[in-house]
């Protein structure tokens, strides 16, 4: 019993570890395309500020009125505004009720990996995208002005200045966030992703020919706990890599 | 001809008018001391000819090349702003250095881009590394950090780190270094260390231009002082004429302020 249960949870474990690191691959690149977004100074409507213009309509067509910030914050504010358990309904039943040949993403558990992929990549982007504005926006102006003045371009400003300073500075709310998704592609079990959870469950409904068998759900705990503290021990190690500088 | 030539320049951030009509020039190898009370438009002075503001008008010229012209548009591109950049060194007062290179690195890192950039890097890299390096030592213990140059800046006292960016600064070797109060982040006796460094670069006849609030300092060391007041020239003239000869009312009361105790 203790092997096929184990056999069971260890295949469940698989697909939380898989989505886990899908997601992390794309959120971390896409959170800094979506934090730069939402710091973009672009403001075509600026040629219209006259000089006699009262000062809140210049600030609007100055400071406001930038189309590109406005729609990453958009994004973040709906995204971190709603339960990632209904994005994640919404991303996998929606598009069938609204196309004709019925969902796109198939039945079979390859269709509900993608979504939830889909759905934890969008989601965690957005958190990752605020961690890094912080992170980035938290490095003194003084850096890049002693880059500009020794004629760096802001590419390398960027790479060989700010960005590993940034780095340090994200690392321990990066961690929070990254252990917080290794709880949360539970999630994914609305919409029947045979994660590590819903391995265990199976085992109280029956299956395998078990059925009312309660521990091997809570059993998955210990799954969590061993994998978080993996995670704990490696960010542990990278904050004590990046202390030689403060 | 003088090295550094500014006429009229102008700058005001809104309504405010932050320098006005502000021209002078600079003969090379001449130290120029710029004093006055704070908001008087000094560091934004020095801020305007490293291309950190961009003036509203006048006209920026070094060695006969206008770097900056406010009515024409071409001499604004971002593309050219940074390699004219080059032109000035700056050193703040609050220092700046990258927390994450060590001293030697600091020195290092600009010229090695800069470097990086030329045709013929790939084929000499070695060679061009290494000469970037001995440069960049060499400077390090000009300033008489030999000895410190592989500690990161937090390592470093006030005065240690101010004199790695003046290291950083003479490395890009530019026409005219500017400092902008460079010691008042500084305790009282780690001041005596940058201000000697800064002194004995004089002999080597780098043009500067110092923002201080230390008047001794000013006095001794520089060719030209010039005394700002609300964004204005007040007051320009050799050491004696402006401490001893004063002509303007604002300077003779500005250097006569009684100490406090």
């Amino acid at each position: 019993m203790l092997l096929t249960v184990l056999a069971a949870l260890n295949t469940g474990f698989l697909q939380t570890l898989k989505l886990f690191i899908v997601t992390l691959m794309g959120a971390i690149p896409l959170g800094l395309l979506i934090a730069f977004g939402s710091m973009n100074r672009w403001a075509p409507l600026r040629f219209l500020v006259k000089k006699d213009m009262p000062k809140w309509q210049k600030r609007l067509l100055r400071e406001q009125l930038r189309p590109i910030s406005m729609v990453c914050r958009f994004l973040v504010y709906i995204i971190r505004g709603t339960p990632l358990m209904l994005q994640l309904m919404i991303l996998y039943y929606i598009p069938g009720q609204l196309m004709k040949g019925g969902s796109p993403w198939g039945s079979g558990e390859t269709g509900r990996f993608f979504v939830s992929c889909l759905a934890f990549i969008i989601n965690y982007s957005c958190y990752f995208s605020e961690i890094y504005r912080g992170g980035i926006q938290g490095v003194p102006v003084g850096q890049q002005e002693a880059g500009m003045v020794l004629g760096m371009t802001k590419r390398q400003i960027f790479f060989k200045v700010t960005l590993l300073q940034m780095v340090k500075r994200i690392v321990p709310p990066m961690a929070n966030e990254i252990i917080t998704l290794v709880k949360d592609t539970s999630l994914a079990r609305i919409i029947s992703l045979q994660e590590v959870i819903w391995a265990g469950y199976a085992f109280l409904k029956g299956s395998h020919g078990y059925s009312g068998l309660v521990w091997p759900l809570f059993f998955t705990g210990v799954y969590y706990l061993l994998f978080n503290g993996l995670l704990t021990l490696l960010f542990g190690h990278i904050e004590r890599r990046l202390s030689y500088f403060r | 001809m003088a090295l550094l030539e500014v006429r009229n320049l102008e700058k005001h951030f809104g309504a405010v008018r932050v320098l006005e009509d502000i021209s002078f020039s600079l003969e090379k190898g001449n130290i120029l001391s710029i004093i006055g009370s704070s908001g008087s438009g000094k560091t934004t002075l020095l801020r305007c000819l490293n291309f950190l503001e961009t003036p509203n008008g006048g006209t920026i010229t070094v060695n006969g090349e206008t770097l900056f012209d406010a009515n024409d548009i071409a001499t604004q591109r971002e593309s050219e702003v940074r390699k004219k950049r080059l032109h000035f060194g700056m050193v703040f007062q609050s220092f700046n250095l990258f927390p994450q290179y060590t001293a030697l690195q600091n020195v290092m890192l600009a010229p090695e881009l800069l470097a990086a950039e030329k045709p013929d890097y790939r084929a000499n890299k070695k060679q061009l590394h290494q000469e970037i390096e001995s440069r960049a030592a060499a400077l390090i213990q000009r300033v008489g950090l030999a000895d410190r140059a592989g500690n990161y800046p937090h390592q470093l006292s006030g005065g240690q780190q101010q004199r790695v960016a003046i290291a950083r600064a003479l490395a890009m070797e530019p026409d005219v270094l500017c400092f902008d109060e460079p010691t008042s982040a500084l305790d009282p006796e780690l001041t005596g260390e940058v201000l000697r460094v800064i002194r004995e670069l004089k002999s080597a006849d780098s043009t500067m231009i110092v923002v201080t609030h230390e008047m001794e300092f000013a006095r001794h060391v520089s060719d030209r002082i010039i005394f700002m007041a609300n964004g204005l020239i007040e007051e320009e003239g050799t050491p004696e004429e402006v401490f001893d000869h004063p002509r303007s009312e604002k300077t003779r009361s500005f250097l006569q302020r009684p100490a406090i105790f």
